[in-house]
């Protein structure tokens, strides 16, 4: 019981105040208070951030060992803290905008950010799962945020039905490993398996069932069946939170699990999520061909996104590792650039999401077609730009460690998924201009989508930066 | 004859297989489905309550309280969200979750 060190906890014991402070606030004010509460929070995630920047990140595990503060961890969370403050600030003026502006709003995203900061800190099969819940009910509830609207409905009752079976499914896993391994603790499971000559066949079913349910979050093929529907249904602004945020905590457990926990059985789970990433590759990039919903473009080309993230991960080195952590923060600040833009897209008062509506862009709003069309650039991975480095680091860790058919695997996707994001180029460029969007894009959407497109250019000025970020972070993971 | 391990073992996975084809094969109304899932909870609960009897641990039984407590909050959200589609659509049949596809 010595180890009841609170300090590492800080950064999430003070988000969860501030967080049911908003509450408390929202409750007296009602739903004026709305966007100062967004505002508020932006502010308040942004002390996070601090706070957490200013821990010592190699801590050991403390609270009997459920949590931990390491440099993976310490990374991860200000990945997840940018794209919160990110997806928060898009939102303000879309909720106002569709008349949703309550005050709860802000309130659940923090509780949802609460979740994934303790998912990538979670060193106990407990841990991990509530606070895997607590982000997904948080989740389902934001999903059904637009409550007056029937799409938005069916989106969160897809989106819990199958979450539900994904926990389910997780669930199981976890109680086999319990069973075979005889404790939920990290530490102790990887022990319990490392040095055997042959992994317990129980154990090897309860991986795949927590794999498969983790899967489910990350909504890597063939798990994926939610993504689309509910990227489409679900508010935009909230459309836009999924696609950047949880995605990454989910990915940063994921890791955790693979490549520390789980490390004796590297060739058993390599085997899992090979399928996973050659078919979320596939599925990713042949799907979204025939997609006009930007919505659910987004939704396809995240589950892509997820593929190429895979690989880097299933080479399980620390290459692969570091360029799955990269991947994902340029992939936090493509999305949200790529979503200032959807949510911009208004006319007449209402919010149109096809790509048709994006006709003769370049015509009628130059700037933001050339945003859209850097963007574009970077995420089929055209070189100078960011989008291009995070492929090339994946690619690069794959081929060291000889997994070439992955890598041409890859790559042909990425040819395939171009022409969907150079399409939306040429509809922009060279189509006959639709009407108008309204010109009204106020200062959170400009900020963001400078910001993103900042660095998706200016990246190549100072690579090493975000190289080193990643690497170091990923360097507690192979002790 | 004796109950053992492996006939709790058996039980939660027939348990959780009813759960799993529960959600995928129905076709009537959603409150079936939360039902299904209710069961899978409750099949895992079985698994890890028989697991620490076994090895003599108690995190297995915390660990279902745990489960026990999110699985009420779990339902609680199923049910609002299952209100507020009533509201828009007034039926909670599983064909009329069909507006979105493509």
């Amino acid at each position: 019981m010595n180890d009841f060190d609170i300090v590492p906890l800080v950064p999430e014991i003070f988000m969860a105040m501030m967080g049911m402070g908003f509450l408390l606030v929202g409750v007296l004010q009602g739903n004026r208070a709305t966007s100062v509460l967004i505002w508020a929070s932006c502010v308040m995630l942004f002390i996070t951030a601090v706070l957490t920047m200013n821990f010592d990140w190699d801590r050991p595990p403390t609270m009997n060992a459920m949590f931990i503060l390491d440099e993976f961890a310490g990374s991860m969370k200000l990945i997840i803290l940018l794209g919160l403050i990110a997806s928060l600030a898009l939102s303000n003026e879309y909720l106002q905008q569709e008349r949703i502006a309550r005050f709860e709003y802000p309130v659940i995203m923090i509780f949802a950010g609460i979740g994934m900061m303790l998912m990538v800190s979670a060193t106990n099969m407990l841990s991990l799962y509530m606070a895997l819940e607590l982000q997904s009910l948080s989740l389902y509830v934001l999903a059904a945020f637009y409550r007056n609207s029937l799409k938005s409905a069916e989106a969160a009752s897809k989106y819990f039905i199958l979450g539900a079976l994904s926990s389910g499914m997780l669930l199981f896993g976890i109680s086999l490993i319990y069973g075979y391994s005889g404790s939920i603790d990290f530490a102790t499971i990887k022990t319990s398996i490392s040095g055997l000559e042959q992994i317990p066949p129980g154990f090897i079913v309860g991986m795949v069932f927590l794999l498969a349910g983790l899967a489910f979050k990350i909504s890597a093929v063939p798990f994926h069946m939610w993504t689309p529907d509910v990227y489409q249904g679900a508010p935009s602004s909230v459309t836009a939170f999924f696609a950047i945020v949880p995605k990454v905590a989910a990915m940063g457990l994921l890791m955790r699990l693979c490549l520390d926990v789980f490390e004796p059985a590297t060739e058993q789970w390599q085997q899992i999520l090979y399928f996973l990433a050659v078919a979320s590759l596939i599925v990713g990039s042949f799907a979204a061909i025939a997609q006009d919903n930007l919505k659910r473009l987004m939704a396809y080309s995240s589950i892509g996104n997820m593929g190429y993230i895979l690989i880097g991960l299933v080479v399980a080195s620390p290459e692969g590792a570091g360029a799955v952590l990269y991947f994902l923060l340029i992939y936090v600040f493509m999305t949200a650039g790529v979503f200032a833009i959807i949510l911009t897209m208004r006319r007449d008062g209402l919010a149109t999401v096809s790509i048709g509506d994006l006709a003769g862009l370049s015509q009628n709003n130059p700037i933001l077609a050339y945003a859209m069309a850097i963007l574009m650039f970077s995420l089929s991975g055209i070189p100078p730009l960011a989008g291009f480095f995070g492929k090339l680091f994946i690619f690069r860790a794959a081929i060291e460690q000889e997994f070439y058919i992955l890598a041409v695997i890859g790559l042909l996707a990425s040819v395939v998924a171009a022409y969907y994001y150079l399409r939306i180029v040429k509809v922009m460029f060279f189509d006959e201009p639709a009407d108008k969007f309204d010109n009204i894009m106020g200062f959170e959407r400009r900020a963001v989508l400078l910001i993103s497109t900042a660095f998706v250019i200016g990246y190549i000025f100072a690579p090493s930066l975000v190289f080193d970020f990643a690497m170091s972070a990923v360097s507690s993971l192979f002790l | 004859m004796v109950i053992g391990l492996s006939h709790y073992l058996i039980l939660a996975a027939i348990l959780f297989t009813i759960g799993v084809f529960g959600i995928f094969l129905n076709r009537k109304n959603v409150i079936v489905i939360l039902m299904s899932i209710e069961l899978m909870l409750l099949a895992v609960n079985i698994n890890f309550v028989t697991f620490s009897a076994y090895h003599g641990d108690l995190a297995g039984q915390i660990f279902t309280m745990f489960i026990l407590t999110v699985a009420a909050a779990e339902a609680a959200i199923g049910l609002a969200i299952l209100v507020v589609f009533f509201r828009n659509k007034g039926s909670i049949a599983v064909e009329d979750i069909s507006s979105l596809k493509g």
